[in-house]
């Protein structure tokens, strides 16, 4: 069964659809990555998924239940851990402040996830009693994957963890990425760097105009010549 | 000597009292605008409130603060915290809670609240009447006289019963409000509801439960704020009038959404009026041996009249929205 799947997802805000039709599929073990044009519907499919906007027709599962429309508090509960792209830290709280909230609805696990995701960010445990908005764009990066680590969840959402970002920092990401689904947590995450987030996914889907262009496995996307003519830069 | 003994007495220990008043009250607005993002101008009325129930507490029970060996009114603050604190719950779920969850813009919650601060105003003075009544009913006030051992002071420096034990009282509110906001699982919450509401919720942060807990600590600490205001002069059922302006003021200086920057405001308001009506004839007139003939120190030589005291912190407001308008801690700006 998979993890996560999504059948013919239509959804948008007020009435207006953004999304037109997008199905996907990720087991427990992989990284789903979606790519795709400026406005195709990236990240508002990631949205759909945590119910932060309304699906009007299709569904969502999560291991076989559906899940459509869910809140986001009830899907935390469900195991879903979701980085928005921006604003997904608390800035005046200190990085291990921060974690603890990410923990506030199992208090009990929050030492022992500490120190997991710690291991995961070990730049995050020199700065832990720093308030989080004084760190840099990769480490308050590194907060907020941590913060959504915190409840142990099955599948991770991720609203591109490297805008901004520089190179290296990128790379220091998309390791930890792997890392992360190495240890047992499937993941999805919307990124701009598509060539070199394909290369780390399990899956990959290519959207435009809110629908479904591509989607294979990673490197067959980015050995496929059509989807790096129009979707790669070549 | 005597003169810095009068400087004392009228600056020193005034302006702590003031500060300490409106600090309290400036921490209860700020609380409110850092999780609720807007200008609760009713707080000074639930002030008043708590003080009220403090003096209704105190006329039916006046002999229980002899047997503590404490006045009445101060036995009776921890209940009338509790119920100003019901009050706050109150009128949340009965004005603002609806407000919110049509998704209003904070100016609508702000003159909602002004709604709520003529209902509470006009409520309070069909039950008080509109005299000033001492909540000191069954005792006397007891005042502390300090004598300074040195040769040259005559006059001692006066500190009364009840404004020790605001110092104790301020004190002990901004130690508990330290602990909780940061040591207590609840507090750290609230904390990161003030600094981001959608991923506070998304973290499943009961957000309601926080709204409601804000309301306890907003109106517990108005109580204490009104009652020692109260304690200190008397009760009056126009309080607010003098409050409103200086605890905005104070939240305001310190930085909007900041219960520290609050406490430090509040003591700036409280010292500058403090200093703005003290007549400084005073301290200069030892001196007046060294100053030409000509300069005649006048007998009143303050920077307002006391009657005019309430343009201070207005005057301190408008200064600090033009040159520093996020306050002395960086606040947020609306």
């Amino acid at each position: 069964m998979a993890l996560l799947e999504a059948r013919n997802v239509h959804g948008g805000y007020g009435g207006m659809n953004i999304l037109n039709g997008v199905s996907m599929a990720i087991e427990a073990d992989e990284v789903g990555v979606i790519v795709g044009p400026n406005g195709a519907g990236k990240s508002t499919m990631l949205k759909a998924i945590f119910g932060l906007l309304a699906v009007n027709q299709g569904e969502i599962l999560l291991r076989g239940e559906p899940i459509t429309n869910l809140s986001p508090d009830r899907l935390v509960h469900r195991g879903m851990g979701f980085v928005p792209q921006e604003k997904n830290i608390f800035p005046s709280l200190t990085v291990e402040e921060n974690l603890e909230m990410g923990a506030y609805i199992h208090p009990q696990r929050f030492r022992p996830m500490l120190e997991r995701v710690y291991d995961f960010f070990p730049p995050l445990k020199d700065k832990r009693r720093q308030p989080a908005g004084e760190l840099s764009g990769g480490q308050r990066q590194m907060v907020a994957m941590g913060r959504a680590l915190m409840v142990e969840p099955s599948l991770l959402l991720l609203d591109e963890p490297t805008a901004g970002l520089s190179p290296l920092y990128m790379n220091e990401i998309f390791a930890r990425v792997q890392e992360i689904n190495a240890a047992g947590v499937g993941i999805l995450m919307v990124e701009q760097h598509a060539k070199q987030a394909l290369a780390i996914a399990d899956k990959g889907f290519v959207l435009a105009a809110g629908q479904n262009r591509f989607t294979d496995t990673g490197d067959n996307l980015l050995n496929d010549p059509e989807v790096a003519k129009s979707f790669l830069g070549g | 000597m005597n003169e810095l003994v009068f400087f004392i007495n009228n600056v020193v220990v005034a302006g702590s009292v003031t500060g300490s008043i409106y600090a309290i009250g400036a921490v209860g607005v700020t609380l409110i605008f850092s999780i609720m993002r807007f200008a609760h101008f009713a707080h000074a009325d639930m002030m008043t409130f708590g003080a009220l129930m403090v003096l209704v507490l105190t006329t039916a029970f006046p002999e229980v603060g002899g047997a503590v060996g404490l006045p009445t009114a101060v036995v009776m603050l921890p209940l009338a915290m509790a119920l100003t604190a019901l009050l706050a719950v109150g009128i949340d779920k009965g004005f603002y809670k609806p407000l919110r969850a049509h998704g209003v813009k904070p100016i609508v919650m702000v003159i909602g609240s002004l709604g709520v601060a003529l209902i509470l105003q006009g409520l309070i003075r069909l039950f008080a009447g509109t005299r000033a009544q001492s909540l000191y009913i069954a005792e006397r006030k007891e005042i502390f006289r300090l004598e300074l051992p040195f040769e040259s002071v005559t006059r001692p420096i006066i500190v009364t019963e009840p404004q020790v034990i605001l110092f104790i009282l301020t004190l002990a509110a901004v130690i508990g409000l330290h602990l909780f906001l940061n040591r207590t699982r609840t507090g750290k919450a609230m904390r990161a509801m003030s600094d981001n509401p959608d991923l506070a919720r998304a973290s499943g942060i009961n957000t309601s439960r926080i709204v409601t807990i804000t309301w306890i600590i907003a109106g517990g600490l108005a109580a204490v704020a009104g009652t020692l205001l109260s304690l200190d002069v008397a009760f009056k059922p126009d309080l607010s009038f003098f409050l409103l302006l200086p605890i905005f003021a104070a939240a305001i200086v310190g930085g909007v959404g900041h219960p520290y920057g609050a406490i430090a405001g509040g003591f700036v308001v409280g010292f500058a009026e403090t200093l703005a009506v003290f007549n400084w004839a005073v301290l200069l007139r030892p001196l007046q041996q060294h100053f030409p003939d000509w300069l005649e120190l006048p007998r009143n030589l303050a920077f307002v009249g006391t009657e005019y005291k309430i343009v201070v912190p207005f005057f301190i407001l408008v200064a600090i929205l033009v040159w520093r308008p996020t306050g002395i801690f960086k606040g947020k700006v609306i």
